[in-house]
């Protein structure tokens, strides 16, 4: 729903000043976290915010994305990851605050120069939530992006998959473990076999039993 | 309404805090990867606001291919970091001190 009236562009106003503080908090929690499975959890937390940002900003296609894809396979794996190995959280957090003042001074910078260029060039008045022209009540966004992505985009488009591919194959290539010893089955030696290797056929000469 | 400067702004925080989270957790590999992770975030945040700015949806479809890009990089990241956990038992960055002269 496009935010016509007043009250919708102050309601708007609103949620983005909500979601952003939740947002902030999240980033905070991620990088402050004692346990690496918090900073996970705190970074799930930031990304739905940052989604329902986008969903305010009328990008629906991406904040969707970001959503099933980001939250629902890349964290889930960050989440696997740091529970699967037996990290020793108190040697890693040694020297915490040896160079925090450091980032926290670099932090404060970043902040202060490019807020100093945002508001000093007056780029203050532009909404970016209703958008540059005025989009027909039924606009689709992801079929808007869908008509760019298959046609001016197309071989930017076929490049990713060919990089996705590649992170597949490299990530299985490197935790692939061959163990020696284990007592697998060869199924193709066990198919390829023949009778002559399993079994021999001897001639008894018969006997009497006496 | 939500105007570009109040984007903008919420970006470079978020980018200052991952920043800051590089040099507060300079020993945990995860947590470096993680940091990474909300860079590119306020990056994607930058795109999407010029994106709905200028009008145009070639913002956006970056932002789409930063997420493939970026999931990519983290599935390798922690393959790498699941196979030196094996090799180290430990994923302190300290450890990685083999090329050291």
């Amino acid at each position: 729903m496009r935010p016509t009236g007043e009250v919708e562009a102050v309601l708007v106003e609103i949620l983005f000043f909500v979601f952003a503080t939740l947002l902030v908090a999240g980033a905070l929690g991620v990088i402050t976290a004692r346990n690496p499975v918090y900073s996970v959890l705190f970074l799930v937390f930031s990304f739905i915010n940052s989604a329902a940002i986008w969903l305010l900003i009328e990008a629906e296609f991406l904040a969707l994305v970001l959503v099933l894809v980001y939250v629902g396979a890349v964290m889930v794996l960050f989440l696997f990851v740091v529970m699967m190995l037996d990290i020793n959280v108190a040697e890693l957090k040694q020297g915490f605050t040896r160079f925090a003042w450091l980032g926290w001074i670099t932090a404060l910078a970043v902040i202060g120069e490019i807020t100093a260029v945002i508001w000093g060039h007056g780029l203050g008045g532009i909404d970016v939530s209703r958008g540059f022209v005025s989009e027909p009540a039924n606009y689709s966004n992801t079929m808007a992006i869908g008509q760019v992505l298959y046609t001016k985009y197309l071989y930017p488009f076929e490049l990713a998959s060919v990089v996705l591919v590649v992170a597949i194959v490299a990530a299985i290539a490197l935790t692939l473990r061959r163990r020696p010893g284990l007592k697998v089955q060869d199924v193709s030696r066990q198919v390829a076999v023949r009778a002559e290797d399993r079994l021999r056929v001897v001639k008894v000469s018969a006997e009497k039993h006496s | 309404m939500i105007t570009l400067a109040d984007l903008l702004t919420l970006s470079a925080i978020l980018f200052a805090l991952a920043v800051a989270g590089i040099f507060l957790n300079r020993k945990n590999v995860i947590l470096l990867l993680m940091c990474v992770e909300l860079l590119l975030l306020a990056a994607n945040f930058n795109f999407i606001a010029f994106s709905r700015m200028f009008g145009d949806l070639t913002g956006q479809v970056f932002v789409f291919f930063v997420l493939t890009v970026a999931a990519a990089e983290s599935a390798i990241g922690l393959a790498i970091l699941v196979v030196l956990f094996r090799e180290r038992r430990s994923i302190s960055v300290e450890d990685l001190n083999t090329l050291k002269g």
